[in-house]
């Protein structure tokens, strides 16, 4: 075994942030590396270093011994790196073999070798049995076969080393499978594979190797098999962690959100929600678990007033709140924890204390007069900063200033303040770390006990199956099952999230 | 109107469509090249007027119509450089870029004029390019650059790179590819076709530069641009059909519809293709917005 990579002493700070901090980092021939750590920690900044994208303020980077300056992705590639973006790097509209080839045609004189290029993703696919139709438009394909043709187009450039980052977010359970299956077998063909990820079954199920990275530095590199997912959290976060949801059993009561028969479009005016029937009930956490794009948002949209029911109907404590203006929907008794914290949940070049009171600023104890009362306007913010721990030097500065765990505190504590009978909750930790995770799922099973209905959804399933009270499965606009979240499997919720029913999974 | 035939005006027709069409065709074609590579050239029409008017003065200076053309082609290739230089070097606004290059173009050609000529309005008669057979030089060579154009775009590895570039210049700069050199060659080729188109109007049809010429032609040329899907054969074939609106307008004392419908036709059309009416046109995704590398 010798080192196919070894980062010496990488430094690398973004204005106000040191991102990497003297990182050392080696990886082995024909191994699986997984960079463990929370978002923010800098793995992504160490690859794109390692990839050429970003240049390194300090350190050496040595290639199979030989010490190398990437100075843009041409060299990492010339020297057999290939990565894998976390957002995948592919034209939409152009086909499968195109996006292979791109940057690396083969050609005829000054003309593209189309049936050249065909063949040779023909070639490439068969070698590394990672089946893909090189005809087809990589828009309409799935999200497991466009990762397919990622992979691909660093194997086309003859990567040796594959950069993975975080490869299984976008992904079903049985496409995760797969994944691990590819990865296998790339490995077992003499490749080499870092894998980027935070989450800590990945590293257990599929590396040989882990190297925990925490605000910018190494913290640990150990072998897999010598370590177990209690110590990997530790050391990512830094102290002690629950990764279990501690809640009481759940005190179900009457209805309160009820949807019959909801249809709505999404922005290119096709059906993304195709009838639904769902009831929330007080006390309880109803997750809804399903691959991004089967419809959760366009669903989350109409409850709330921002987009249009085209059929069908909502209740909200058996008030009819179908297509109601959100300003009448948030004083029915609705708080709403948007799905993107940057584009619905806040004004970023606001202060905290205006965004503090967004959908609420008409309520009478904001104004004074025709204008606002910044006193109380203040002051009610300042009750939030205390109560709900949002670290913050004051409630003067912009949002956009704080940490995403920071502002997703701050859009939390307005919708729970607002004492909603239902909390629509889309997406509440994406991108945050461990701790503010913890903060808000604590919330959401407050607000439960309390008697109230919550709305959850998310791409996390562990975070769905953690939670919920009963679990509904959303794929292709509708609601394939309802489980009780007791006799969940992620592999039954699996098969139903790529259109299957639960029957099937027994 | 009595004894001419209605073959003899479809021919009239035909023909002053196709001479109409011609120096939009130079125009959509540049607007392809650039908004294909990602960067919104607004300026297209500052562009052509500069083309017409440094046509006329090469030729001016050397007696030379070859000459003129290849005036109008470097001037063009420079303007294209300058708006490749504020739109990707500093990362400018697109739009406000491409309106400073036409009100720039305006009053720079109104002011040589002065200065060159000593009298506003327009130029001393040059040498220009006499017509061959029904048309120009330039009409013949707009349908080359349609085929070449086509060509590039979608027949060559630099066209496939180009259109990557536009629809996600990240990913391209993932695999190694050059956005911001991309986005220069296609700009300044922008500039160049928009300079010829210009010197078609000038020296193409007659001898002399006018203010005004150009009258708006560079954004009936986005227009069809648009119209034809940013595709070279689609707007090669929007531009005939505002050639042929054009036209129609001419001979508009016959027919039975108002005049003002047929100078309105062209736009009326464009905006029922922009609004999804024909069939929806949609541009390049990463179209207008600057390129930022390194970001996250």
């Amino acid at each position: 075994m010798s080192a196919v990579i070894e980062m010496k002493g990488i430094s690398k700070s973004f204005p106000g942030i040191r991102a990497n901090d003297n990182i050392n980092l080696k990886i082995e021939q024909g191994e699986i590396h997984v960079l463990l750590g929370e978002n923010g920690a800098g793995k992504s900044t160490l690859m794109n270093i390692l990839y050429g994208l970003y240049q390194p303020d300090e350190g050496q980077i040595l290639i199979k011994g030989k010490p190398v300056k990437i100075v843009n992705p041409n060299v990492a590639i010339s020297h057999g790196i290939g990565m894998v973006h976390q957002h995948f790097m592919l034209i939409p509209p152009f086909t499968v073999t195109e996006n292979i080839i791109l940057g690396k045609e083969p050609h005829k004189g000054t003309t593209l070798d189309i049936q050249k290029a065909i063949s040779d993703v023909e070639e490439i696919s068969k070698k590394y049995e990672l089946r893909v139709d090189p005809r087809v438009i990589v828009r309409d394909i799935s999200v497991g076969m466009q990762q397919r043709v990622e992979i691909l187009k660093t194997l086309y450039r003859g990567a040796e080393i594959l950069i993975l980052d975080e490869p299984t977010a976008v992904l079903t359970p049985q496409e995760i499978d797969e994944l691990c299956i590819i990865m296998r077998s790339l490995v077992y063909q003499g490749k080499s594979i870092i894998l980027i990820t935070h989450k800590l079954k990945e590293v257990m199920s599929m590396s040989d190797k882990v190297t925990i990275i925490r605000r910018g530095k190494v913290i640990d590199t150990l072998n897999t098999k010598d370590t177990n997912i209690d110590e990997l959290a530790e050391k990512m976060v830094g102290r002690k962690v629950s990764l279990t949801v501690e809640k009481k059993e759940a005190k179900v009561l009457s209805p309160i959100l009820e949807i019959k028969g909801l249809k709505v479009l999404d922005n290119r005016k096709l059906e993304a929600v195709k009838g639904i029937d769902l009831q929330v009930h007080g006390g309880e956490i109803l997750g809804i678990a399903g691959v991004d794009g089967n419809g959760q948002s366009e669903l989350v949209q109409a409850i709330t007033g921002l987009s249009k029911a085209e059929a069908g109907e909502v209740f909200l404590n058996g008030k009819d709140i179908t297509n109601l203006p959100p300003r009448e929907i948030i004083a029915g008794g609705v708080g709403h924890i948007p799905e993107d914290r940057h584009k619905r949940g806040l004004v970023l070049a606001y202060t905290l204390a205006e965004n503090s009171i967004l959908g609420s600023h008409y309520l009478k104890k904001f104004r004074k007069g025709m204008g606002l009362s910044y006193q109380n306007i203040r002051e009610y913010c300042r009750k939030l900063i205390s109560e709900y721990d949002i670290r913050t030097p004051n409630e003067k500065v912009i949002a956009k200033s704080l940490s995403g765990g920071n502002q997703q505190k701050l859009i939390v504590a307005r919708e729970i303040d607002r004492d909603p009978s239902l909390c629509i909750a889309s997406q509440p930790t994406r991108g945050l770390d461990v701790g503010a995770i913890e903060f808000v799922h604590k919330k959401l099973i407050e607000l439960r006990d309390e008697g109230k209905a919550v709305l959850l959804v998310s791409l996390e399933l562990d975070e769905v199956m953690d939670l919920s009270d009963r679990i509904a499965v959303m794929y292709d606009g509708k609601i394939v099952g309802i489980l009780d979240a007791k006799d969940a499997t992620e592999k039954k919720l699996g098969i139903m999230m790529a259109g299957g029913s639960a029957q099937d999974a027994v | 109107m009595e004894g001419v035939g209605f073959l003899t005006i479809l021919g009239i027709i035909v023909t002053a469509s196709i001479r109409s069409a011609t120096p939009l065709i130079f125009a959509s074609l540049g607007g392809n090249f650039s908004e294909r590579s990602g960067v919104f050239n607004i300026g297209l029409d500052g562009i052509m007027t500069i083309g017409a008017f440094s046509a006329v003065f090469f030729s001016y200076k050397t007696g030379s119509p070859w000459a003129g053309l290849l005036g109008a082609i470097v001037m063009g290739g420079l303007f294209g450089l300058l708006l490749a230089f504020m739109s990707i070097y500093f990362k400018a606004n697109q739009v406000i870029v491409g309106t400073a290059i036409n009100i720039l173009a305006a009053s720079l050609t109104t002011f040589l004029l002065v200065e060159i000529w000593g009298r506003p309005g327009q130029t001393d008669n040059v040498e220009y390019f006499k017509a061959v057979g029904p048309f120009n030089l330039f009409t013949y060579l707009a349908f080359v650059m349609v085929i070449v154009s086509y060509y590039v775009m979608y027949k060559t590895p630099f066209g496939l790179r180009v259109r990557s570039v536009g629809e996600h210049p990240r990913a391209a700069d993932t695999l190694g590819i050059n956005v911001y050199a991309i986005q220069y060659i296609c700009v300044i080729i922008s500039g160049v076709l928009a300079g010829i188109g210009g010197a078609s109007l000038s020296i193409g049809s007659m001898s002399l530069f006018k203010e005004g010429m150009v009258a708006g032609k560079g954004f009936i040329a986005l227009a069809a641009l648009i119209f034809g899907k940013w595709h070279p054969i689609g707007a090669a074939l929007a531009c005939l059909f505002f050639g042929f609106a054009v036209a129609l307008e001419t001979v508009a004392t016959n027919l039975p519809v108002p005049r003002e419908l047929l100078y309105a036709l062209p736009y009326i059309m464009t905006m029922l293709a922009v609004s999804g009416f024909v069939g929806r046109s949609v541009g390049p995704a990463a179209g207008g917005i600057p390129y930022e590398k390194g970001e996250k």
